[in-house]
């Protein structure tokens, strides 16, 4: 049997998750490259190809209208599309400017006019596109994006947590963020990472983005009254990595 | 000569986000000649205003992903500038080895996978490892010895965790840095074929000079990647200095006609910024042995050929490998102590400077007494390089040109100079005409 035909393409983002691709270092990376073929990665390969796809693996944001046809062309090529990281999946941080209005004459000032800096409100990709599966975070999990392919490989669905962060934590008995007199977003936080931020000693900010059904209400309460946060900026918090998860999205 | 060729790259492979070049002559007329930025913007000094100051460098840590370490640690310097934060001795030489992982990591990746394929003839690294199989597995070993370098120390090398406000979240033991240093010597060999592949190579990169002025940090203490100040080279050797407080006054921002992208200038019409420019303002107080590797490549200071930003990057590997063994070296001897954070003692407008593997790097953040940001400029290296790109683009493709290149050729060449900056495009076009509002 012909290896699956594995692509990268990427759309408005760091481009961070493409480098975890490669971090995995030579063992696991050579074996990788046994089960499948990349035919197509634009930041470190210069072919390029027109043929079907089976895995097309999108990273970055849908934040201009003109992105919308080579999206459109991706999908139709591929069999399987996968949100590769948090800005393809909810946009990420790239939302952190949704709520604003003045946010291209803030920053080029005078030239926030010119026709190159087109930009609406960042979104997921799935907003122009089907999305078959999500690899979530910023930056992904590089080992789930590992089980990720190796469920489709053979055959089955990739099993994505929808619980906390929180239960990550106690399961390698991290000291809760709340007990040093932090704050942490890790209550309605999607697991999958494995919590390795609350272990470093800094809250989770939720990158990997909210649980299904957050109580976000809940969760403000909680910011403001357990860890104290100055006025205001419990409601402001969740803006970082979920912009687009909240319930006041527009 | 009635050459008429037209070269339309859209969307350039093998480099950090999206840049086209459009190269039209007719009749042996140079008509268009242009390097393009169409990257999406994305509006991260608009992003900043109103988040606390603990959490800014995580929001701009992710201007890129490629050397987030170093967006990270300037981030953490303008921010501590601004709030009157003195890091400890442990924090610095702390921060100086997680800069090194950083260069020593992004320089692997960049000569082995982004450059490296274009000397060896091949489309891309994928190809290579039916063909050159042992170099793509010590390129892979190298990449992950500076991943797991850079992880020790920042908890992670795509957005690190551990760097913050004050000094580190969390620290290595010192069972692990000795673990590091066996890893690191395990390394040694591979370092020692990586010189030995770049000379075989050598003689394809190709002889192009154009002589410019050169940016970088500069620091009496020693080779400056983390900290110094603003320092730059003329091609006769003319060293000038700037506080980095006054980044202004030497990155003179301005929209010229011929790009959509930001141009920076100073004491001539473009300057460089990344490996190159480092080593020609201090190649002087290089490690030995990386002085050693610069002679055996034929990097000399002042070069003024782009293209050896390549072999520049591989003398900066061996420094950056030989200053972090000292290092980790010293924390073995000494420990490595669980600091508190240091806490800000105002709350104002500040600015830092870091070199990334790109260049020099600036940012700046004003904060209201409550710790939350009032805005904030970023001016990237790859920014800074544009103009630079730019000029080497219109000398480039005359002197081709008259080499009777042909279409094909000359795109390569292009493609190769444009690579050979390293650039990260996703960065640079964050930073256009950025204003305080106040």
């Amino acid at each position: 049997m012909a290896k699956p035909k594995v692509a990268f393409f990427d759309f408005t983002c760091c481009e961070g998750c493409q480098i975890e691709f490669t971090n995995y270092g030579d063992p696991v990376f050579l074996e990788l490259l046994k089960h499948v073929d990349v035919v197509e990665f634009r930041e470190a390969m210069s072919e390029k190809c027109r043929e079907p796809l089976d895995i097309a693996f999108i990273e970055g944001s849908f934040s201009r209208e003109a992105d919308r046809p080579r999206l459109e062309e991706i999908r139709r090529r591929a069999k399987v599309v996968i949100a590769y990281g948090q800005c393809a999946a909810t946009a990420g941080i790239n939302a952190l400017k949704n709520h604003t209005s003045d946010y291209r004459k803030f920053v080029y000032g005078k030239d926030a006019a010119l026709p190159h800096l087109d930009s609406q409100i960042a979104v997921g990709v799935d907003q122009a596109i089907k999305v078959d599966y999500y690899a979530y975070g910023c930056p992904v999990n590089k080992y789930e994006v590992l089980q990720i392919v190796s469920h489709l490989l053979h055959g089955k669905d990739p099993v994505i947590p929808n619980y906390p962060v929180c239960v990550e934590c106690k399961r390698r008995e991290t000291i809760c963020r709340f007990d040093v007199g932090d704050y942490c977003l890790g209550q309605t936080a999607r697991a999958g990472c494995g919590a390795p931020c609350p272990a470093d000693g800094i809250p989770c900010e939720a990158c990997r983005g909210f649980v299904d059904k957050p109580n976000h209400e809940a969760l403000v309460k909680v910011l403001d009254k357990r860890a104290g946060m100055p006025k205001g900026w419990a409601r402001h918090k969740t803006r970082m990595f979920t912009a687009n998860q909240r319930g006041d999205v527009k | 000569m009635s050459k008429t060729l037209s070269i339309a790259v859209h969307h350039l492979t093998r480099v950090e986000g999206h840049g086209n070049i459009e190269v039209d002559v007719e009749n042996g007329r140079v008509l268009k000649c242009e390097w393009q930025v169409p990257e999406a913007p994305r509006f991260f000094e608009a992003m900043v205003r109103g988040r606390h100051y603990t959490e800014v460098a995580r929001v701009t840590s992710r201007i890129c992903g490629i050397c987030s370490v170093g967006h990270t640690l300037a981030s953490l310097k303008a921010t501590e500038a601004a709030l009157g934060i003195q890091v400890s001795e442990q924090t610095f030489k702390l921060r100086e080895l997680l800069k090194h992982a950083e260069n020593f990591d992004s320089h692997v990746l960049h000569v082995y996978f982004l450059a490296a394929p274009d000397l060896l003839g091949a489309p891309s690294v994928f190809p290579l490892v039916a063909t050159h199989g042992p170099v793509v597995a010590r390129a892979l070993r190298l990449k992950r010895l500076g991943h797991e370098w850079g992880s020790l120390i920042g908890g992670r090398t795509t957005h690190p965790t551990r760097a913050v406000p004050g000094g580190f979240s969390a620290f290595p033991s010192v069972a692990e840095l000795k673990a590091l240093k066996e890893r690191m010597l395990a390394a040694v060999p591979d370092l020692e074929e990586t010189l030995k592949t770049v000379k075989a190579l050598a003689p394809a990169i190709p002889a192009f000079d154009r002589p410019t002025e050169y940016m970088a940090l500069h620091s009496k203490a020693g080779y400056a990647l983390y900290d110094g100040e603003i320092q730059t080279v003329l091609p006769d050797g003319n060293k000038k200095t700037y506080a980095v407080a006054d980044y202004k006054k030497c990155t003179n921002e301005y929209l010229p006609k011929v790009s959509t992208a930001k141009y920076t200038k100073n004491r001539l019409e473009s300057y460089a910024a990344g490996a190159l420019a480092r080593f020609n303002n201090n190649h002087d107080q290089l490690q030995p042995a990386a002085k050693k590797v610069a002679a055996d490549l034929g990097l000399k200071a002042i070069c003024t050929n782009p293209y050896m930003n390549t072999v520049a990057q591989v003398v900066e590997i061996v420094h950056s490998f030989h200053e972090s063994l000292a290092l980790v070296d010293h924390f073995i001897k000494n420990g490595v102590k669980d600091e508190p954070l240091a806490k800000p003692t105002k709350f104002a407008q500040g600015a830092g400077a870091a070199e990334v593997p790109r260049g020099i790097l600036f940012h700046e953040y004003e904060y209201d007494k409550n710790g939350l940001c009032l805005g904030g400029n970023c001016i990237i290296p790859t920014n800074q390089n544009h103009a630079n790109i730019q000029k080497d683009f219109e000398a480039l493709v005359p002197k081709l040109l008259k080499e009777d290149a042909d279409e094909k050729k000359m795109e390569l060449r292009l493609e190769m100079l444009v690579r050979a900056y390293d650039p990260c495009i996703s960065c640079s076009t964050h930073f256009l005409d950025v204003k305080f509002v106040r």
